[in-house]
């Protein structure tokens, strides 16, 4: 039978798996539209601004582990993807997104929300498509998926020209997909992993680097097997958090420029770092010729490229990191079964976690004003640790990850790489479509909710239960710290005095609004709040002046932090 | 930072050669000449890229060009055998008795003269890199016009039967 290719689209989507579609409507798209009612299995979520849509998709990616999809109209509603992909790009999240675009014959001719998005995005999606030809739609879609998600995923991107929409075809399904130029490898070399165990028997001072790479392969448990049986040390990036409980007696917590004490001193004392599906980003090393100058380093990624990009590597395992630090495990078990770990590895064991208890992550409370870093530890308190955490990017990020303790991989959807200001509320919203039972959280700036606190509208419109805990000190934060404490208190531009009554704003959207004040009232008003059924911002005014610690200069090694 | 020729066998499709140069550009790495044509099999184009590094960075070139897509091979004939070719075109200022000098310095390096007026004269040369570039200085001093160079292309040696 002939389809059209707005059929074949939401055919195809359906045979993906597609339940949510998160996207906004337009010229370019209308007739796709015209049919989504017709697919009553795809639920699509109609959000206030495409770079919502991106955001939403990308939350809704981590918290379930399928690819996030979303559908905008061409030219604006393109462009406006742009800083959602290279979000999701930075952090290797797998996402489809479909644009629309101006038919075939006034491509190029400048035509009405004419842009060229597939020019525009190829340096930040991991493949882009134009298509022109509506038999090849289907194959298309079907190769977007694959390559979403196989191999290190990303954002794909699918133009679609509105006569290819509007044309009928056949529809064939793929159901085997090749790609000649493509093929991740997943199965480490045999003989790398054997060189690892080789340097594990050696090491002294091991350390276990765990990156968001853990998180997408759904490689937690293996982590926690080896560093448990092994008994070494995890430190986790920002993007690995969750990767390995914070509550572990072995876990260092996050390494970086905003690390913990014993996680930076400890990889940089280590003399065998295992990094696990990171990829050395500045901010997790700080001065590269001074990273972790003792250790031997062993690096699993799925990516060839990350592997000595910037830091020499002497045992690269390219490969999948489950079956990797598995494959380890297993050569560990079946050669090294009788050897005593704990013996191995109890003097470092016992110098890092003596690391941990004189230096631990803290901050001074005051009875006159609400930390913010309190309103974290109030939220882990009240959800038990067990809310899906988005951020946005700042201060309270970095307050986030230091202080909610994550404990189970996908509970921490945050821009890592890109370091997206307006992320985390959208994403939040996606991860409620993926979790509908699960409670979840953005913890927000009150700048950084400002770039996408449109949503608010979707949240309502939806009904979803979504809460923002607003750490609100009137200034760009992070920026005022670093103005602080690098710029001689030059504050150009950082304070954000003028901001909207939020618990009015939340009420005019008809979503609820509460606002707590003093110290005294955030545990049992924070427990309020988060209890209603609502979406709701919860206003939480906070110390104007706190700065996130410890803090690596920027160009200063890890070991240079400041702690207060 | 060491001279490397790199074969690309890429899908030809629409954008392809965007993907390579951009990648080249977004990431900073060097190209010093590119040449695209079609490869022996239908739907396949071969690139060949001429560039400079050291060895960290060839290996993150060669990595970086693997990770695109639409790439299907990709080899550095710096450590193989490989014959390595380039064309060009060589206007240069040809008057009086510099003629014959002209015509004697064609002659030794086997180019052709292909185009000739009262004034000036055109060479095609062939060779590899370092014999072009023996040709220009060469030339210099007549006076070069206008150049143009096709960039290299190269080929692995067939082996050795031992």
């Amino acid at each position: 039978m002939e389809c059209t290719g707005a059929q074949i689209l939401l055919e195809s989507l359906k045979r993906e798996g597609v339940d949510v579609l998160f996207g906004y409507p337009g010229g370019a798209v209308i007739d796709i539209y015209d049919e989504l009612p017709r697919h009553p299995e795809i639920r699509h979520v109609l959000v206030r601004h495409e770079q919502g849509a991106v955001h939403a998709a990308d939350g809704y990616a981590r918290a379930s582990g399928k690819v996030g999809i979303c559908l905008v109209t061409s030219g604006p509603g393109a462009t406006n993807t742009v800083t959602g992909i290279a979000t999701a790009y930075s952090d290797s999240i797998p996402l489809v997104v479909v644009t629309g675009q101006v038919p075939t014959r006034l491509i190029g001719n400048d035509a009405f929300q004419e842009v060229d998005i597939v020019g525009i995005t190829r340096p930040c999606t991991k493949h882009n498509f134009l298509v022109k030809d509506v038999s090849k739609l289907a194959l298309t879609i079907r190769q977007a998926f694959y390559l979403a998600r196989s191999g290190r995923p990303g954002p794909v991107l699918v133009d679609l020209p509105k006569d290819v929409v509007q044309a009928r075809a056949e529809f064939v399904w793929p159901e085997d997909i090749y790609m000649r130029s493509y093929n991740p490898t997943y199965k480490p070399n045999l003989n790398q992993l054997r060189r690892t165990v080789e340097e594990l028997t050696q090491a002294r001072r091991p350390v276990l680097l765990s990156g968001g790479g853990v998180i997408m392969s759904n490689a937690a448990d293996e982590v926690a097997a080896l560093a448990r049986r092994l008994h070494i040390p995890v430190a986790c990036t920002l993007m690995g958090l969750g990767g390995f409980p914070a509550t572990d007696p072995l876990s260092l917590g996050m390494v970086g420029m905003h690390g913990a004490y014993a996680a930076n001193l400890a990889i940089n004392n280590a003399d065998l770092l295992v990094c696990a599906g990171a990829r050395f980003d500045d901010r997790v090393t700080g001065k590269l010729a001074a990273f972790a100058p003792k250790a031997r380093i062993v690096h699993i990624d799925i990516d060839p490229t990350s592997i000595r990009k910037n830091v020499e590597v002497h045992v690269p395992v390219v490969g999948d990191c489950k079956l990797a630090l598995a494959g380890i495990m297993e050569i560990c078990e079946a050669r090294l079964a009788g050897r005593d770990w704990a013996a191995e590895h109890a003097e470092w064991v016992r110098a890092v976690t003596e690391w941990k208890r004189s230096k631990p992550l803290g901050y001074q409370k005051s009875e006159n004003s609400i930390k913010p870093q309190q309103v974290v530890e109030a939220l882990r308190e009240l959800t038990r640790g067990d809310a899906i955490i988005a951020t946005e990017v700042g201060q309270h990020q970095m307050w986030a990850a230091q202080f909610y303790s994550f404990t189970k991989p996908r509970t921490l959807l945050t821009s890592g790489g890109l370091g997206t200001m307006g992320y985390g509320f959208p994403a939040a919203i996606g991860a409620q479509f993926a979790l509908p039972d699960k409670m979840v959280i953005t913890v927000a700036g009150d700048a950084s909710l400002q770039m996408n606190i449109q949503e608010l509208a979707t949240a309502v419109a939806y009904n979803l239960p979504v809460k923002v805990v607003i750490l609100n000190n009137r200034h760009l934060g992070m920026v005022r710290q670093w103005q602080e404490l690098f710029y001689n208190h030059n504050y150009s531009s950082t304070n954000m005095e003028a901001q909207p009554d939020f618990v009015k704003l939340a009420e005019a959207y008809g979503a609820e609004g509460y606002r707590i004040e003093k110290p005294a009232d955030l545990l049992p008003e924070l427990e309020k709040a988060l209890a209603t059924p609502k979406p709701a911002f919860i206003d939480v005014v906070v110390e104007r002046e706190e700065n996130v610690y410890p803090i690596v200069p920027a160009g200063a090694a890890l070991d240079e932090m400041l702690l207060v | 930072m060491q001279r490397h020729v790199l074969s690309v066998l890429v899908e030809n499709e629409p954008g392809v050669l965007s993907r390579v140069v951009g990648l080249f550009s977004g990431r900073g790495f060097n190209i010093d000449s590119l040449n695209v044509a079609p490869a022996l099999e239908e739907g396949v184009s071969h690139m060949t890229i001429t560039t400079y590094g050291d060895s960290m960075i060839l290996e993150q070139i060669m990595k970086h060009l693997h990770k695109i897509v639409s790439v299907i091979k990709v080899t550095d004939f710096a450590d193989t055998l490989a014959v390595e070719r380039e064309m060009m075109f060589v206007k240069v200022q040809a008057e009086g008795p510099m003629r014959g000098e002209i015509l004697r310095t064609v002659e030794i390096f086997r180019c052709k003269v292909v185009d000739v007026s009262s004034n000036e004269m055109t060479i095609e040369a062939t060779g590899d890199h370092d014999k072009l570039e023996a040709i220009i200085s060469l030339l210099q001093r007549f006076g070069i016009k206008e150049l143009a160079r096709t960039g290299s292309v190269a080929m692995r040696r067939s082996k050795k039967a031992d």
